[in-house]
């Protein structure tokens, strides 16, 4: 895999030719598993509830949490009939997730406030514990995507 | 031994899943290959068994979160743990900030500074160094992130070149990651059993 089109590298405008392309270099490895881990949260073979136009709507969602827009348009191309649940002012209810939406936005934006009760409500809800952790696992991988996103522009940035 | 803890310590707790882990008896053969075990095996931790729900993200996250903080050159293992520290310490994870405190302490053969940490927040004591790596994670982590500049130039002012930075936003944004695992699906728990 060529790690200039992972969608890390593509978004923080990084090519084979940039000042920090050395040091990407290095971490080629990391680089391709965080592509490989887009994929498996993203898209992958058993979704679970929860299919892939989705994910990437709650994705786009989270990256907007983050005034990450460039992510977040990247991700609403595969949203499909669910990329108003990307829009922040959407609570969900016009998809009947609100629930699901109301927990992303928590785990995203006030991490540290997450209780317990959180994962009760999910359940209330009849909400499976293998799905609850397919939303975890997107939530977080999100997290990850983002901030990495946001360093490697940041160091290209500068490296000009 | 079901006492959920609060606040933050280096004496690792356990973790206890809010969800119920698989159960190796009755679980999938891509469970089971991604796993690396047999049903009988009784060593699997509750928190793989709680990502095995998720076999995809789990079989890739593995040896991602293993280079990030293992692979050799670049920023040194303490300052690895040092970023994943700190974010756990934003986010609020009491188990991963335990976890990280405890191994940065093990790799600086002091816990002065992981206690100053721990104990101060951001009014912690630390040398131009650790305070540059401390400040970019605290930022880093804030949703939404708050680097700037300003804040590389500071990393650059104390030291760190450009592969031993990419290492410390590596390690900051992959507890980006675990920590809304772990705080998220887990609580941790008070072990009688371990003492510091």
């Amino acid at each position: 895999m060529d790690i200039f089109v992972t969608t890390a590298l593509k978004l923080a405008d990084i090519k084979s030719d940039s000042c920090i392309t050395k040091a990407v270099e290095k971490r080629a490895n990391i680089l391709k598993l965080t592509q490989a881990a887009e994929d498996a949260v993203l898209r992958p073979t058993e979704s679970g509830a929860y299919s892939h136009t989705l994910r990437a709507a709650l994705a786009a969602r989270i990256a907007r949490l983050n005034s990450e827009e460039a992510l977040a348009n990247r991700y609403l191309k595969s949203a499909g009939t669910f990329g108003t649940i990307a829009d922040l002012a959407n609570d969900g209810s016009s998809h009947k997730l609100s629930a699901v939406v109301n927990f992303m936005d928590k785990v995203a934006a006030s991490t540290r406030s997450v209780t317990a009760e959180d994962i009760s409500v999910l359940q209330e809800q009849g909400i499976k514990d293998a799905d609850i952790v397919r939303l975890s696992e997107l939530n977080s991988f999100l997290s990850y995507q983002i901030r990495l996103v946001v360093g490697l522009r940041l160091l290209e940035s500068q490296s000009k | 031994m079901t006492d959920v803890i609060h606040s933050f310590t280096r004496v690792v707790p356990e973790w206890k899943p809010r969800v119920k882990p698989i159960d190796l008896k009755t679980a999938t053969k891509a469970q089971l290959e991604a796993l690396e075990v047999t049903p009988s095996d009784t060593k699997v931790s509750d928190y793989v068994l709680t990502l095995a729900h998720d076999v995809e993200s789990l079989k890739v996250r593995s040896p991602l979160f293993n280079a990030i903080m293992y692979d050799k050159g670049g920023l040194s293992r303490a300052e690895r743990e040092l970023g994943a520290m700190t974010a756990s310490i934003v986010n609020r994870c009491i188990y991963c900030t335990a976890v990280h405190a405890s191994r940065y302490t093990q790799l600086q053969k002091s816990h002065e500074i992981a206690d100053s940490i721990l104990e101060d927040g951001l009014e912690a004591k630390l040398n131009p160094r650790n305070k540059a790596i401390f400040d970019f994670a605290v930022k880093l982590s804030k949703c939404p992130p708050q680097v700037d500049e300003d804040d590389l130039s500071i990393l650059h002012e104390v030291g760190l070149t450009k592969e031993e930075i990419l290492d410390l936003i590596l390690s900051v944004s992959l507890f980006g990651w675990a920590n809304r695992l772990m705080h998220v699906l887990g609580d941790p728990i008070r072990r009688e059993d371990n003492v510091e």
